[in-house]
């Protein structure tokens, strides 16, 4: 490609970019957040494991009736956790030095950041402005790299279907939220162990309980800022490692673990091309020069060689011309001599 | 304008989706602007000189 | 003197015991197909909802991926390098690599849920901010470099000498790109892992996860070049002519040189990687017994004997020594899928494969033999093709 060819390229490339939209950088700073999404206060306080918000789970989401009623609470001693069809189950703990067990509702917690949002490869799952985090089965390929992600192991998958398997998790009741109306589970409640409303405003709530109750409750909102912070959140009574919620997973989103690994690709995309054609432009050189320098020292060699050759050869020849010169002086004198023993000869008669 | 962003997922979805393009774009330019650089060498088959077996 | 490939296989019968085994092989995989697409995963696997990836991605994608390593590493040494003397050893990568990319993708075919739709994140919607995006996009691009870079191979074969000759003018910019989609999905594959810290043991999980995956697949790409380049000499010798046999030696020392001195360099990331986060304490409990076990038997002892079989030109050792480091890739790749990962639970809720998916993958693997030899027996892979004498 000439210079000419490559500049007028780049002058179309220049123009067609040129007349895009101007846009300005947008960085963390430009995210609005969504302080009133919506969020619930799960009060572990209150919770007496009557199983009513998971039957309304099932109702409202039309789920397949379990095996054992929802009224069978020999179900509580096992614990277990989400499944296929089983988008929220509550467990019963019995921790150390409590008179009375305790109960936690386990469900998606609808995180502000979503570690399956990040983690899924055709964008299947969002964080909405109802504060739910949906998800598209019209898109899931099926990976169920989700479920790898979530810390929390939410995500259920029905390994069962053969050929429409969906990924299954609570749904934030999002279609009831639109129509201004509460989760099924929320509303199920009889204990108002659950309260639906904006998040900043159950932030409030839950902060205001625990500062009206300072000997009921830990001071500590589960799911303010753990994972970046989710929708659905929880204030115990006993350290919520008690109910089985982990509490090493620290304040940063899922996302943020990988950001680091994702800005590393852009780099090799940039330099490994130079790198590698700028070994093989060294290596390329590196062997012309060698084989200039061979070929320089076979033509110096046949150069030498034949110098040599001639040198010998003209050294021959003069030592031949000599000797030939002496050979005709010897004959000449030869001759001359006979020549004048017979004119000598021929005077004496 | 960019849109606006409710959260840090849909800022990182739209501005790796542009780098992404980027890349793309990148990729195909430097093989370009390799033979610009180049442009002007005696044509160089690098195995040109290498003695190969033959049956 | 070259031998031609021979247009059949032999006069022989067609049930040679090679062929019989495959052929079993091949019937319980069409069997166990049926049962996947009838029945869904669980008819199949072990998998559940604490533990969704099994050994289908531990060993058919992580193993597969990190294995064909050999491709990019081979046209690399050969052509970016300028090593010529890898020159015999290109074609073999080349076809192991493309082999490999196309069963990992073949075996995908089985793990997710619709295999229909694989190709949605590169044609429908983008998510971007997916380490799996780009390792689907990577590998997507790199399949096709792949099979770019075989197809003269092909088209000697069947005679299409001037499409031929146009790839091959196109060696250069595809092993380039070769280098720079490797390094990318063979890091992001262990990049994938980042995303779960609470999940896998502190004495695998660290930042440099990227760096391990890279810098390992390029020691587990030349062990498998010596490995299948013993395997070919033992099977399939009588399809090599002189110019590859005269070379396979010097390839050997060579990779096994190359091989001990990353090696060297990973021990030491590995090192830097637990002072970094401060692990130590953990190589004192069971886990760390474990993962001792991985990297000073199956990295720092074949570090060792390449190193000690290069210095001493023991062709033997050195082949010996490949088995030793493929092996440790696998474990390596399942110790972070399957046994670090969720280790935390409750044995009763540890995953353990089931006979349909070893199954699957066996099948997946034979499925790669069947076409190796059936591509290397026919096609000038391990030989020149007499009309393409310089073959480049």
């Amino acid at each position: 490609m000439n210079r000419r060819t490559f500049l007028g390229l780049m002058g179309a490339a220049g123009v067609t970019l040129g007349t895009g939209s101007v846009s300005h950088a947008a960085s963390a700073a430009d995210v609005k957040g969504l302080p009133d999404s919506g969020a619930v206060l799960f009060d572990a306080t209150r919770c007496i494991g009557c199983r009513k918000c998971e039957e309304a789970c099932n109702t409202v989401n039309e789920l397949p009736k379990p095996q054992a009623k929802f009224d069978d609470l020999k179900v509580l001693e096992t614990p277990r956790r989400t499944h296929a069809d089983v988008f929220t189950v509550v467990n019963k703990y019995q921790p150390a030095g409590a008179k009375a067990p305790v109960f936690r509702k386990i469900q998606c917690n609808h995180c502000l950041e979503p570690a399956c949002a990040s983690a899924c490869f055709v964008q299947a799952f969002k964080k909405n402005e109802t504060g739910a985090v949906s998800y598209d089965a019209s898109l899931c390929v099926g990976c169920r790299y989700c479920m790898i992600a979530c810390s929390f192991g939410i995500p259920a998958y029905e390994y069962n279907e053969a050929l429409t398997p969906r990924v299954r998790k609570c749904t934030f009741c999002e279609p009831r939220l639109k129509e201004g109306k509460l989760p099924g589970c929320v509303e199920a409640c009889p204990k108002e162990a659950l309260v639906f409303g904006k998040r900043s405003e159950i932030i409030r709530i839950a902060r205001q309980r625990i500062m009206d109750n300072p000997d009921k409750y830990l001071d500590h909102i589960y799911g303010e800022h753990e994972m970046g912070g989710t929708a659905w959140m929880t204030i115990s009574g006993v350290p919520f490692k008690e109910l089985g919620m982990r509490e090493d997973l620290g304040v940063e989103p899922a996302g943020s673990y990988t950001s680091g690994a994702l800005s590393a690709v852009p780099v090799v995309v940039g330099m490994w091309p130079v790198l590698l054609g700028g070994i093989y432009a060294v290596s390329k050189r590196k062997d012309r020069i060698a084989e200039e320098e061979k070929q320089k020292a076979v033509t110096d060699a046949i150069a030498r060689a034949s110098a040599d050759a001639e040198a010998k050869l003209s050294e021959e020849l003069t030592k031949a011309e000599v000797a030939n010169k002496r050979r005709i002086e010897v004959e000449v004198k030869k001759a001359l001599e006979a020549a004048a023993q017979s004119q000598t000869s021929g005077e004496e008669e | 304008m960019t849109p606006a962003f409710n959260t840090v997922q849909e800022l990182a979805t739209y501005s790796k989706g542009w780098t992404y393009v980027l890349m793309g774009l990148s990729l195909m330019c430097v093989v370009g602007f390799w033979f610009f650089l180049h442009g002007r060498d005696e044509s160089k088959d690098p195995f040109k000189n290498v003695k190969q077996h033959h049956k | 003197m070259t031998t031609h490939a021979s247009a059949k296989n032999g006069g022989g019968s067609l049930f040679t015991p090679f062929n019989v085994i495959c052929g079993i092989i091949l019937l319980i995989g069409a069997g166990l197909t049926v049962l996947r697409f009838t029945g869904g995963l669980g008819a199949v696997t072990a998998l559940d909802d604490n533990n969704p990836w099994g050994i289908w991605i531990a060993f058919d994608l992580l193993c597969g991926v990190a294995l064909a390593a050999g491709g990019y590493t081979t046209s690399a040494a050969c052509y970016v390098f300028g090593l010529k003397r890898y020159h015999g050893a290109v074609r073999p990568a080349i076809l192991t690599a493309f082999l490999g990319y196309a069963l990992v993708v073949f075996a995908l075919h089985y793990d997710v849920g619709r295999p229909w739709r694989l190709p949605y994140p590169v044609f429908v919607q983008q998510g971007t901010t997916s380490i799996l995006f780009e390792v689907g996009l990577c590998v997507f691009i790199y399949l096709t470099v792949l099979f770019v870079e075989f197809l003269p191979v092909a088209l000697e074969w069947k005679g299409w000498p001037k499409t031929r000759n146009v790839l091959v003018k196109l060696t250069m910019a595809l092993t380039i790109l070769g280098v720079v989609l490797s390094t990318m999905h063979q890091s992001s594959l262990g990049a994938l892992f980042l995303i779960a810290p609470t999940k896998l043991h502190p004495l695998w999980y660290s930042s440099y996860l990227p760096v391990f995956f890279f810098v390992s697949s390029m020691f587990a790409g030349m062990s498998m070049v010596i490995f299948e380049g013993s395997m070919s000499h033992r099977w399939l010798h009588h399809k090599m002519d002189s110019g590859h046999l005269d070379a396979s030696d010097h390839v050997v020392l060579g990779f096994a040189k190359a091989a001990s001195y990353i090696m060297f360099g990973y021990l030491s990331l590995k090192a830097f990687g637990l002072a970094m986060d401060n692990r130590w304490h953990y190589l004192l409990t069971g886990y760390g017994a474990w993962f001792l076990f991985e990297v000073l038997g199956f990295v720092a002892l074949p570090c060792y004997l390449y190193a000690v079989g290069a210095r001493d030109k023991n062709i033997g050792l050195i082949r010996k020594t490949s088995i030793l480091a493929v092996l440790g890739i696998v474990l390596n790749r399942f110790n972070i899928s399957l046994v670090a990962f969720n280790w935390q639970l409750p044995s009763a809720d540890r995953y353990f494969p089931s006979l349909g998916e070893i199954g699957v993958s066996v099948f997946v693997v034979t499925v790669g033999l069947v076409a190796f030899k059936f591509i290397t027996t026919r096609m000038p892979v391990f030989f020149e093709h007499p009309d393409y004498p310089d073959h480049h």
